[in-house]
């Protein structure tokens, strides 16, 4: 579903992708590990069509389109959903009116009428069960005074409202407890089926014990320095990167 | 040039002709006004107060002045439509510068005093007297030119201990095939313990001609009186509108007003509040909403001359296109005034780089022991929001506007009349989204018919 060649992309004239490759297919699970700076946050921005970065090179194709000519609602109808690091407070917008918006801005991308009040809210009560947030919290503003835990769900929750076809959690893993971690996992495993794929950000092998990734990749200086099963993971745990950077630093 | 002589000559020319056709307590006022008006020029931009705006060029246009007090309009009530579900309120119009009643008027079963001075000054002359011009200051060459030609007005009277079921509310109306200034002027007293809530829409019907409007409200609130006065304007890019709203606030008062701009062409609205009486409460409250060329500026002052009083102010402005928004105010705490809380807000947001905002808080305070506080900021959208909102499939367009709905919510949602903060939401929502016709906001809802 997704093939990503060579992807160079740039914030403020620093070069921060230097040469991405990278497919999907769906069922999969990708987890992108690496030390801190090395792009994974970028990869994700950049993909998702965030204007801060500015693509200098290769190209992304999702379902045989060229994502990078996609406005980021087009990308979101086309099937990408990002699970954000830190969720945005949106004051004044509640979660009801937001997720009608755009749960109906996709129907009408699909030329479908929007959802009438009744299915959208039964739709609201039932995805939130996923994730077991509160109802008072669907009632409330964006993230507004959400607790990190509450914003991760959250995102969950969005995710299975929208039903991407690919989704990247970027360190959703971060800021959340045990119970909490638990309960975000089990959502995106529910919510995984052999139609849809996901991207797993993190630094840590905890989350991946939870959501089993197929493949594990390490970013470095803005490549792919290394792919593996999920065993590299393990290994990632036990010695740290250095034995990577030290190969990729003494091939350069 | 001086824009304001050309209404001097048409006075000098016209006294009888104006007076005839007035009550006579507006008549012992003019002379008052004509010599403050002596040599007075109305302010330009760039002076104290005013350095956005340019009232001389707002009233140099030539309109006409109705003083021959030609009905344009027999009854606006009956060819209106005027039932709207949820607000059930008695409705009253004024076209250009008549007052009309309506149908639903006579739900009022006598105990609000709803009238033209014109019987007002023969059922009520001690009140009209005793209150009539008084609050207003004739420093203001615009209240000066008001008080100078004004003809007729709407009195507004709830007598002590009376709390009535409905609201009023007041639809001016401007309709007149010429283009034509008038001095609207309300004069609202609400007696002890007696509650109004007033919501004023300010209309015009026809996009074509230029219309001014230069009005004078006073509302006097009696001790424990509660007082709501919503004050929209949704008129036409024509339009122009000169405001000047003074309160006198009583013991135990508690007076709420709100200020609402959807659309309109250039607007000066200032109020005037003097807290008079310990432990009153004030509540004022602006919204803006302009793009366009559309000019919006407020001038508030609240002067606290008694102690145990609290006061909260905020204007929040949206501009985009080449509005222009301004808002200058100044919260005053007098000596021997211990306990009082007063807080000014001021949050614009700024959607397009051309549009501007010119914004000046201020606190003079003499007294110890109190708490205040004012805070004023412009903005843009937030971009992370934005691209949030976007990564979600909300397009571009929408997730602005759902953000300018979100930045003016809490003003809103002060409204103290649930019907009509509902409306206001729904107002709004279709103002951001484009499809606001000129009407569409008027409860009174003619042109469905």
């Amino acid at each position: 579903m997704l093939v990503i060649k060579d992807l160079q992309a740039s914030i403020e004239d620093k070069q921060i992708l230097k040469g991405i490759n990278l497919t999907v297919k769906p069922g999969e699970v990708h987890a992108i590990m690496g030390p801190n700076g090395s792009g994974k946050s970028t990869l994700s921005a950049v993909l998702t069509g965030n204007p801060a970065y500015t693509v200098t090179g290769g190209s992304v194709e999702f379902y045989g389109k060229d994502l990078l000519t996609l406005s980021p609602e087009d990308r979101a109808h086309e099937g990408l959903f990002l699970s954000f690091q830190y969720p945005v407070e949106i004051p004044g917008v509640s979660m009801v009116n937001f997720m009608r918006t755009a749960l109906n801005e996709k129907r009408k991308y699909f030329g479908q009428e929007p959802l009438s009040a009744a299915d959208f809210l039964k739709l609201m009560r039932e995805k939130r069960s996923i994730v077991q947030l509160d109802n008072k919290l669907a009632s409330r503003a964006v993230n507004e005074g959400f607790s990190g835990g509450e914003k991760k769900r959250n995102e969950i929750f969005q995710m299975a409202m929208l039903e991407p076809k690919l989704s990247i959690l970027d360190e959703t893993d971060s800021g959340l407890d045990i119970d909490a971690l638990r309960i975000v996992a089990s959502g995106v495993n529910t919510l995984k089926s052999k139609d849809n794929a996901t991207i797993v950000i993190t630094h840590y092998q905890r989350l991946l014990d939870y959501i089993k990734p197929d493949f594990v990749h390490v970013l470095y200086k803005g490549r792919i320095a290394m792919s593996a099963g999920p065993e590299l993971a393990l290994e990632l745990e036990e010695k740290g990167y250095d034995w990577i950077k030290e190969q990729v630093d003494s091939q350069q | 040039m001086n824009a304001l002589q050309q209404y001097i000559d048409l006075y000098d020319e016209h006294r009888e002709l104006i007076e005839q056709q007035s009550p006579a307590l507006l008549n012992a006022v003019r002379a008052d006004a004509r010599e403050r008006l002596e040599g007075a020029r109305l302010p330009r931009k760039g002076s104290v107060d005013f350095e956005a705006t340019d009232l001389e060029a707002v009233f140099a246009h030539d309109y006409g002045v109705n003083i021959n007090r030609l009905p344009f309009e027999a009854d606006p009530g009956e060819t209106f439509h005027c039932d709207v579900p949820n607000m059930s309120t008695c409705l009253y119009y004024s076209s250009n510068d008549a007052f009309h009643s309506s149908a639903t008027a006579e739900r009022n079963i006598g105990k609000v005093v709803v009238e033209p001075f014109s019987m007002a000054a023969v059922d009520y002359p001690e009140l009209m007297s005793d209150y009539y011009g008084k609050l207003a200051r004739m420093t203001d060459p615009t209240v000066a030119l008001n008080s100078l030609l004004v003809q007729d007005g709407l009195f507004i009277y709830v007598p002590d201990g009376v709390v009535p079921e409905r609201p009023i509310q007041l639809v001016n109306i401007f309709n007149a095939a010429l283009d034509m200034m008038v001095q609207r002027r309300l004069l609202i007293i609400v007696g002890k313990n007696a509650s109004l809530k007033l919501l004023a829409c300010d209309h015009t019907q026809s996009p074509d001609y230029h219309y001014l409007n230069n009005q004078v409200v006073e509302i006097v609130a009696m001790q424990g009186a509660t007082v709501d006065y919503y004050d929209m304007e949704e008129s036409t890019p024509k339009t122009s509108r000169v405001s000047s709203i003074y309160v006198d606030q009583h013991e135990g008062s508690n007076v709420l007003i709100d200020g609402i701009t959807l659309i309109n062409g250039f607007t000066r609205n200032n109020y005037h509040v003097e807290v008079n009486g310990e432990n009153a409460e004030t509540q004022l409250l602006g919204m803006t909403i302009a793009s366009g060329e559309q000019h919006v500026d407020s001038h508030t002052f609240i002067s606290h001359n008694a102690p145990r009083c609290h006061s909260n102010e905020m204007f929040k402005y949206v501009l985009n296109d080449n509005a222009v928004g301004a808002f200058a105010g100044k919260i005053l705490v007098k000596p021997n005034c211990p306990r009082v809380e007063a807080y000014q807000g001021n949050r614009n947001l700024c959607g397009a780089p051309t549009a501007k905002m010119y914004t000046k808080p201020q606190l003079e305070i003499y007294t110890d022991d109190v708490m205040c506080s004012h805070g004023s900021a412009v903005g843009q959208l937030d971009e992370e929001a934005l691209f949030y909102m976007r990564t979600r499939g909300i397009g571009l367009d929408e997730a602005r506007r759902l953000l300018m709905q979100a930045f003016v919510a809490d003003v809103i949602d002060g409204v103290r009349l649930d019907a009509l903060k509902d409306r206001l939401h729904y107002l709004v929502e279709k103002r951001f989204a484009g499809t606001l016709s000129n009407c569409a906001g008027c409860l009174a809802a003619c042109r469905k018919n």
